[in-house]
């Protein structure tokens, strides 16, 4: 059974994410007596061939997986703080992928299209800032581990950083 | 009991393992746990600065208390997406 947060070494199953997303968000507007699922935002990130000039062979990514999973439902409920009734569904794959995979699925759904741009924007510069996830990159002469932001779950700077991205 | 401690990604290498245990001394704290590993293993020392760790899978902070038994996990800046 699909959940809505998951870290994974299978590939992805993007319909299945859009369809669980979907129903949580129909499920809840039939509970809160509120609008259904109206906008559903589909982000898929994928293995780039080429990172700063240099040809990309693969990328390995290693995740400290219960952290990870609690990351993402931590960026849902964020999500949901400021654009209230906002459904998101997160799923991250691990292990070595080659160029043109799937690393990320990210769904979002709310009764309008605003809402669900927004929190998928944000969701996603989230991820980058606070999930527990690595990426290793496998260059023609040799491989090395990228390394990003430092996570610092309770700074509002970056916080509010990914918002001002989602809603610039 | 000991503590477990989990590496990851660029630590992992230097430490040249995943899983570690180690002793605990009464009120230890993660910082204690991590000058530990450093004086084992110094490649780890550049990352004070830009490490972030978790106790038990949460988000956790240096002074953070470590009990008997706990997972102690430390994170270098992050990469995914």
């Amino acid at each position: 059974m699909l959940l809505p947060f998951a870290i994974t070494a299978d590939p992805l199953d993007l319909a299945g994410v859009l369809a669980l997303a979907q129903q949580q968000h129909a499920t809840q507007a039939l509970e809160h007596d509120l609008e259904g699922p109206g906008a559903v935002v589909l982000f898929v990130g994928a293995v780039r061939g080429r990172h700063q000039g240099q040809h990309v062979r693969a990328l390995t990514y290693q995740a400290y997986e219960p952290l990870a999973v609690a990351s993402f439902a931590r960026i849902a409920t964020e999500a949901a703080r400021r654009l209230p009734g906002v459904i998101v569904c997160l799923h991250h794959r691990i292990g070595t992928l080659e160029v043109g995979e799937t690393s990320i699925v990210i769904v979002t759904v709310a009764a309008h299209r605003a809402e669900a741009y927004a929190a998928s924007r944000f969701a996603i510069e989230r991820v980058k800032q606070i999930s527990p996830v690595w990426k290793r990159e496998h260059l023609v002469d040799g491989a090395s581990w990228v390394e990003g932001a430092s996570i610092d779950p309770d700074d509002p700077a970056p916080l509010e950083d990914a918002w001002r991205r989602a809603c610039p | 009991m000991p503590v477990t401690v989990r590496l990851f990604a660029r630590l992992r290498e230097i430490a040249g393992s995943d899983e570690l245990t180690r002793g605990l001394v009464g009120g230890a704290t993660v910082a204690d746990i991590w000058d530990g590993l450093t004086a084992d293993w110094p490649g780890l020392a550049p990352y004070a600065g830009s490490l972030s760790c978790a106790v038990n899978a949460q988000y956790a902070r240096m002074t953070t208390a470590v009990q008997d038994g706990d997972e102690v996990a430390f994170l270098p800046p992050v990469s995914g997406g």
